[in-house]
């Protein structure tokens, strides 16, 4: 009788580090970083050699980053399963993983799926001839942005200064998107505080409570209440620019956080106010909002407790954004920030992240518009995020409507992310999404901090160049200008909810 | 490129329009033929408590219904066919002038909350939005608006200005570019006092035309100057802003230059403008001359792509593209004055005490 293993179907990974033996040196970095156990050394008669185990690779690339002697590079190993468009190689494997863990399939960051990307479909118009395009090399091109409840005339404001001072200054329309410490280590949080801080940008705490080596970063930090309270205090009420509501994260509309307990470790137990290695579950609804009016009493809430900081309400994308947000100004909502199906999460169940919500350029510009027509725009700013990449997705989201833009993967990719979608596991080996002490060690905070100051300074520059390139400098211009956009493929549909006319037109 | 003269006598002198005829034509390089046109204040002494609605419709089925909506709407005090000599131009829509008086309050459909202004502004856009190839492009008391196809030579004409007489004038000289050389597409533009005509491109358009959408005003004119009248009107007249301060909010300073003013009141109020009126500035480049009831004022951008020059003797202004065209309408000029980029230059008329105010401007 033949020897053989019970296969197990779904232990097998796309991916595979491939060495050259001929330019390894044995060193053994490798299977040091892989924080998955994909790589291990062999004992190959003197020398030591790498090898792989072809179950664990999600392609993160950091060996390939790490080793000495670039002598690795990830292949993929594509599943070569009999052609089927309804069981592709996707949902086979899915349904093989899940019938070994029997649990709910996690992932991490934003959907991967085709749903129409529309930034992709949407291109920007450029000066030519009668109306001069600005060089911003050598004229002045200005993003100033600020956010928060401005007035529909001069004359409904008694006092300037007061009215000014509520508002918050961005030096050009970006923030950073909520994670929470806990998703994220205080390395990568400091990082960003510290650009935030420089650079004239806000960053957002996430639910995880604000960890006390921030504090030298409240000027711009907005901190978030969300459905588990976590690290909300009376002094918590004081420490923020502003505060942020959490109803709804795009990657996952409808539930809450979950953030396991192996993650939830000293610092993380003591900034969120729970035991050390319970589970924090925030729940899916705030327990005190079952309606509108509950959302304004915990708007007034805050204000109140806060010495009337401006207030910021974070909803998902759904179909009913429009009417939602509607109310959510009504109910006196400073911000509303807007997370579109493509947001990234920590930890997520993927058949919510794929399956549940609205592309956010498609709830933008339906927001936008509705809270023109019901001549309330001026009462709220809008920020926008949800799969924000470039510097071109930023400035086609502002000139669809947003005065701001929330970029989050693209942070982590700045510290070397490579999308592989396990941030839900704790061990990012690029100690990014991790609290491991060995693997959060990996991100060096001043390394960080260069790198994502390198990206904002990128796009910064981007964003003066495609406003120069309109004929416009000022950043006010820009906002809400859709006639600046044009769309290409799309249905007249979808661009009279985009509010976009054909490419040609 | 386009062409721009003005001129205004402060103490509300009128004349003939032979000097501003003049100064544009020989502006003419400016333009193209495919647009020009004049706005004359003081046009219709006989029927000054009017709004005087100048109605240009393709064909007359549409004269005869914008006619119903405004009886339907409005007094009509008098109606008549706009004189036109077509001897040159033969291609052209059918114009007529209604001088009416808007209906008391509660009667005819008109809410209470709406002031005579608001009223006919609110009218004047359902026309224009509604009634097709129909439109109303000049509704000002007092204030007339002759526009059209054609050289400024051949305009004037066509309308038989030299039986006109006004202590304002405006002439445009057009060359369209981004959008269509058509009848309502020739400058000025102009709704209820302001007047403008414009030189230039307007690439906050977009972003201006959704703000005033949301004050109830409808973009119809495919002309991105169009918003610069409605822009005035709501800034000036709705929302009681004083000419400094709306000039201030179409061309605002550069950031860099707010920070560096002296903190204080000024500074605050610079800023609060900025940030609320943020979709009313205008960018691009762009050289506007601006009438309304109370005077005259030109305005351009922060970088000044557009020329503008005013000149001025005695009680008379007068303003245009070129220093030459000043000199055509007068040829002694106490003052030449080329205002830096970005500086409005207001000139404010006052019939109470007949003062002529100097040139003044509020640089930034």
């Amino acid at each position: 009788m033949t020897n053989f293993q019970t296969p197990s179907p779904g232990l097998r990974s796309t991916y595979y580090p491939s060495f050259n033996l001929e330019w390894c040196d044995g060193c053994g970095i490798c299977a040091e970083q892989c924080s998955f156990n994909e790589i291990r050394m062999e004992r190959r008669g003197e020398q030591k050699i790498p090898a792989a185990n072809r179950q664990s690779c999600g392609a993160c690339h950091r060996c390939e980053y790490t080793c000495p002697r670039g002598a690795i590079h990830i292949e993929a190993r594509p599943f070569h399963l009999r052609e089927n468009s309804l069981w592709n190689s996707q949902q086979v494997h899915r349904a093989h993983l899940q019938s070994a863990s029997g649990a709910v399939a996690l992932t991490g960051l934003g959907a991967d799926t085709d749903v129409p990307n529309y930034w992709d479909s949407i291109l920007f118009n450029a000066c030519q001839v009668t109306n001069p395009s600005i060089d911003p090399q050598r004229e002045a091109m200005e993003t100033i942005t600020y956010l928060g409840t401005k007035a529909s005339r001069l004359q409904e404001i008694k006092d300037y200064r007061n009215f000014n001072n509520s508002l918050i200054r961005l030096e050009l329309p970006l923030v950073f998107a909520p994670m929470s410490y806990g998703s994220v280590n205080l390395n990568f949080q400091v990082a960003l505080a510290r650009v935030a801080q420089k650079k004239g940008l806000l960053w957002y705490t996430g639910e995880g409570g604000m960890h006390s080596n921030l504090e030298p970063f409240r000027d711009c930090a907005v901190l978030q209440v969300a459905s588990g309270r976590f690290g909300v205090s009376p002094e918590y009420l004081d420490k923020g620019r502003a505060y942020q509501i959490k109803i709804g994260q795009g990657a996952k509309p409808g539930i809450g956080g979950h953030l396991p307990g192996e993650k939830v470790l000293e610092g993380i137990s003591e900034t969120r106010m729970i035991p050390l290695h319970s589970d924090a579950i925030s729940p899916a609804p705030q327990h005190d909002i079952y309606s509108i009016e509950d959302l304004r009493l915990l708007i007034n809430g805050i204000k109140e407790a806060s010495g009337y900081k401006p207030v910021c309400v974070k909803i998902a994308a759904v179909h009913n954004v429009a009417a939602i947000a509607s109310g959510i100004v009504r109910a006196g909502a400073d911000m509303l920030y807007l997370d579109g199906y493509r947001g990234g999460s920590g930890a997520t169940p993927s058949i919510v992240r794929d399956n549940v919500g609205i592309p956010v350029e498609l709830a933008l510009a339906a927001v936008d518009s509705r809270l023109r027509e019901e001549k309330i725009r001026h009462r709220a700013s809008i920020v926008a995020a949800g799969g924000i990449r470039n510097s071109a997705d930023v400035m086609k989201a502002i000139a669809l409507g947003a005065d701001a833009v929330a970029i989050g993967t693209a942070l982590l990719l700045a510290c070397g992310c490579h999308v592989c979608q396990r941030c839900h596991s704790g061990k990012c080996p690029w100690g990014i999404t991790t609290n491991d002490p060995a693997l959060s060690e990996r991100l060096d905070v001043d390394w960080a901090e260069e790198r994502i100051t390198n990206l904002v300074e990128g796009w910064h520059h981007e964003m003066q160049e495609i406003m120069g390139l309109n004929g416009i400098y000022d950043i006010g211009s820009f906002r809400g200008n859709r006639l600046i956009l044009r769309g290409v493929g799309l249905s007249d549909r979808e661009l009279s909810i985009l509010g976009v006319e054909h490419a040609g037109e | 490129m386009c062409g721009i003269a003005g001129l205004i006598n402060s103490k509300g002198k009128r004349e003939h329009g032979n000097r501003i005829k003049r100064a544009i034509m020989l502006q003419n390089e400016r333009g193209n033929g495919l647009g020009a046109g004049f706005a004359v204040y003081g046009a219709y002494p006989e029927y000054r408590d009017q709004y005087a609605l100048h109605v240009m419709a393709k064909d007359s089925k549409g004269l005869k219904l914008v006619e119903e909506f405004l009886h339907r709407d409005f007094n009509i005090i008098h109606g008549q066919d706009i004189p036109v000599w077509n001897f040159k131009i033969n291609d052209h829509p059918f114009f007529r002038i209604f001088f009416v008086d808007p209906p008391a309050p509660g009667e005819k459909g008109r809410e209470d909350r709406f002031t005579d202004d608001d009223y006919t502004l609110d009218r004047v856009m359902e026309v224009n939005a509604r009634v097709e190839g129909v439109f109303i492009y000049s509704s000002g008391k007092d204030i007339g608006v002759f526009k059209g196809v054609g050289t400024p030579g051949d305009i004037y004409d066509f309308f038989r200005l030299d039986d006109y007489s006004g202590h304002t004038w405006l002439a445009h000289n057009r060359f369209p570019t981004n959008t269509p050389g058509w009848w309502g597409g020739a400058h000025p533009f102009n709704l209820l006092s302001y007047s403008i005509v414009h030189n230039g491109e307007i690439s906050s358009y977009g972003t201006n035309v959704r703000y005033l959408e949301s004050f109830g005003y409808r973009c119809t004119m495919q002309t991105d100057s169009e918003v610069v009248a409605y822009l005035l009107d709501l800034l000036i007249r709705k929302h009681g802003l004083p000419v400094e301060d709306a000039a201030t909010v179409l061309a605002p300073p550069y950031w860099t230059s707010v920070e560096q003013e002296e903190e204080g009141d000024k500074k605050e109020k610079l800023l609060a403008l900025k940030l609320i009126y943020e979709s009313a500035m205008l960018n691009g480049p762009f050289a506007v001359l601006a009438a309304f009831d109370r005077g005259m004022f030109t305005l351009t951008d922060n970088t000044k792509l557009r020329p503008m020059t005013v000149g001025q003797r005695g009680d008379y202004s007068y303003f245009a593209s070129e220093i030459s065209a000043l000199y055509e309408m007068e040829e002694e000029l106490e003052q030449v004055y080329t205002p830096r980029a970005g500086e409005p230059c207001i000139i404010t008329f006052d019939q109470q005490d007949n003062q002529a105010d100097p040139i003044k401007t509020a640089a930034h």
